[in-house]
């Protein structure tokens, strides 16, 4: 791949993750947001196959099908699960109104931006260049997290922060190596999977997922 | 050729581009409501209706409300003369200009703004309830949209670095690859929103409404009548006709002519009218799957577009 075609295509696809997070604090649907993950599982495999191209290492080949199929296929696939065995509404009912949060992830871009300059100053290349990106998901993700009341979009909020984590590992040192992306990978999987259980049972015993409504401990 | 030719020949450019938005606007308007129609199912009324309005509104005695003042018969005025100068200015057809000068970015947007303002005045001054509401809800989408639109020139101009809308558009047909880059994308969605925040289609404003209450745009003019409807009207059409060139010659400059050259024009001209009317066609498609939004939700579309925009910049300057 020619320098130009690899610096476009990489500035694309790091356009459009950062695109999917901002429309994950937008949307309310969680059925669109779900959507919009497979998009982002999709667009990381491909960060990671445009670097592997570059790169030459066959390791991150096996990096970006083990991506594409956590992230684009199985994770979403256990909240599709989630949402369908739910029968509760299907928004997300965030605690600060949309306008304020795409607000506040403007001011976290920003600051994003902001903090990682001496980061970018270090090696500056094409990659690195865009490592604000895999920051700023985080934050975003982090945000979701916090500024969401339904279990759902919280574990949605955790997959776009590790999303991130995952983005900014690619862009700064071209991926961790193979076994610990596994590792890490399977841990993540073990989270969703668990949480998954414990939305089902929280369901069971209170008949919803409002994590606000969980403000107290009881014998019995 | 020599300097006079190309003045002579850049003039020629603007008149045509001028009357091309000018006697094309209506038939914009008419194609996307036809499309609409029979998208829904409807026969439609044809492509030459709203010609056919404007006519018979120009040829009707020219009536205003009693108590209303100079500002109301001033404002149709005001708005299509403004509309006019950028309909002239801008850099649909081809990047030289008589009047490059003008073709600023931020000149173009004021000029857009005081036509707004214009008909929001005229619409406080008609001292009815729905002039009234109409202008306040058209000022607030307005001082939503302004912002926007000039984050997403700054993401433009920043790649040239001039803010000059001829200049743009020629660094662009230089370097087509600019195109397909994340500030240019989401430069082009943000556009994209106060394109159709700033014409008042669906899903801010209902163009097709006939309930005072919801109405934005049409609540302002609702007290005009015969002539001064039709200047309202025509002006209104060619300002949607003109963003829709802008946003095209802006993130699709294929086709645009970089020299006077007659044969070059004619192309140019065949590229404008078929970029606006398939821009066109999208917009009124996609006004099919779209129910007016709440006014109290379009300032989250607003404040959307304002972060596309703000992410625009900070790729324009970050990434590339």
């Amino acid at each position: 791949m020619s320098e130009a075609a690899y610096v476009q295509s990489l500035n694309l696809v790091v356009g459009g993750l950062l695109l999917t997070a901002v429309l994950m604090l937008w949307w309310r649907e969680l059925r669109a947001i779900v959507r919009l993950l497979v998009a982002q599982g999709v667009l990381l495999a491909g960060l990671a196959g445009i670097l592997a191209i570059q790169e030459g290492d066959s390791q991150l080949y096996g990096v970006a099908a083990g991506v594409l199929l956590l992230k684009g296929i199985a994770l979403p696939a256990v909240l599709r699960r989630v949402l369908r065995d739910g029968r509760e509404a299907t928004e997300s009912e965030p605690l600060v109104n949309a306008a304020s949060s795409l607000l506040a992830a403007a001011f976290l871009i920003l600051f994003a931006y902001a903090v990682s300059r001496p980061l970018v100053a270090l090696a500056p290349s094409p990659a690195t260049r865009a490592l604000p990106v895999g920051l700023s998901m985080v934050f975003l993700g982090f945000f979701l997290m916090i500024s969401r009341r339904r279990a759902v979009s919280q574990v949605v909020g955790f997959l776009l922060m590790d999303n991130g984590i995952a983005a900014t590992a690619f862009l700064a040192a071209a991926g961790v190596p193979l076994i610990v992306e596994l590792g890490v990978s399977l841990d993540l999987f073990l989270i969703v999977l668990v949480l998954q259980v414990l939305t089902a049972r929280m369901r069971l015993k209170f008949g919803g997922t409002d994590l606000d409504d969980l403000r107290q401990l009881r014998d019995s | 050729m020599t300097d006079h030719g190309v003045t002579i020949g850049s003039v020629a450019a603007a008149l045509l581009q001028l009357v091309l938005l000018a006697a094309g606007a209506p038939y914009l308007i008419g194609m996307m409501r036809q499309v609409r129609a029979r998208l829904e199912g409807r026969v439609g009324a044809g492509i030459g209706q709203p010609w056919r309005d404007l006519r018979k509104q120009l040829r009707k005695e020219p009536m205003r409300p009693d108590g209303t003042s100079w500002v109301f018969a001033g404002a149709p005025r005001v708005l299509l003369a403004s509309t006019v100068l950028v309909a002239v200015v801008a850099p649909l057809l081809s990047t030289v200009s008589p009047l490059a000068g003008a073709a600023d970015i931020f000149a173009v947007v004021s000029l857009l703004l005081l036509g707004t303002v214009a008909l929001a005045v005229a619409g406080v001054d008609t001292g009815t309830a729905f002039g009234g509401m109409g202008a306040s809800r058209a000022m607030t989408v307005a001082a939503l949209a302004e912002p926007t639109i000039l984050l997403a020139g700054f993401a433009l101009s920043s790649r040239v670095g001039s803010s000059n809308l001829a200049d743009i558009v020629a660094g662009t047909l230089v370097m087509p690859a600019t195109v397909l880059s994340p500030a240019s994308l989401l430069a082009a969605v943000a556009f994209a929103v106060v394109v159709v925040a700033e014409t008042g289609r669906l899903p801010v404003d209902n163009p097709a409404t006939h309930l005072e209450l919801t109405m934005i745009h049409e609540a302002m003019v609702l007290e005009y009548a015969g002539p001064d409807l039709a200047l309202v009207e025509l002006a209104a059409g060619m300002r949607l006709t003109v963003l829709l060139g802008l946003g095209a010659s802006l993130f699709l400059p294929w086709g645009i002519a970089t020299s006077a050259a007659p044969l070059s024009l004619l192309g140019a001209a065949a590229v404008l009218v078929a970029k606006v009317a398939a821009l066109g066609a999208i917009l009124a498609a996609f006004e099919v799957f779209v129910a007016k939004w709440r006014l109290f939700r379009v300032p989250e579309l607003l404040a959307g577009s304002f972060l596309f925009g703000l992410l625009a910049v900070s790729a324009s300057f970050f990434l590339a």
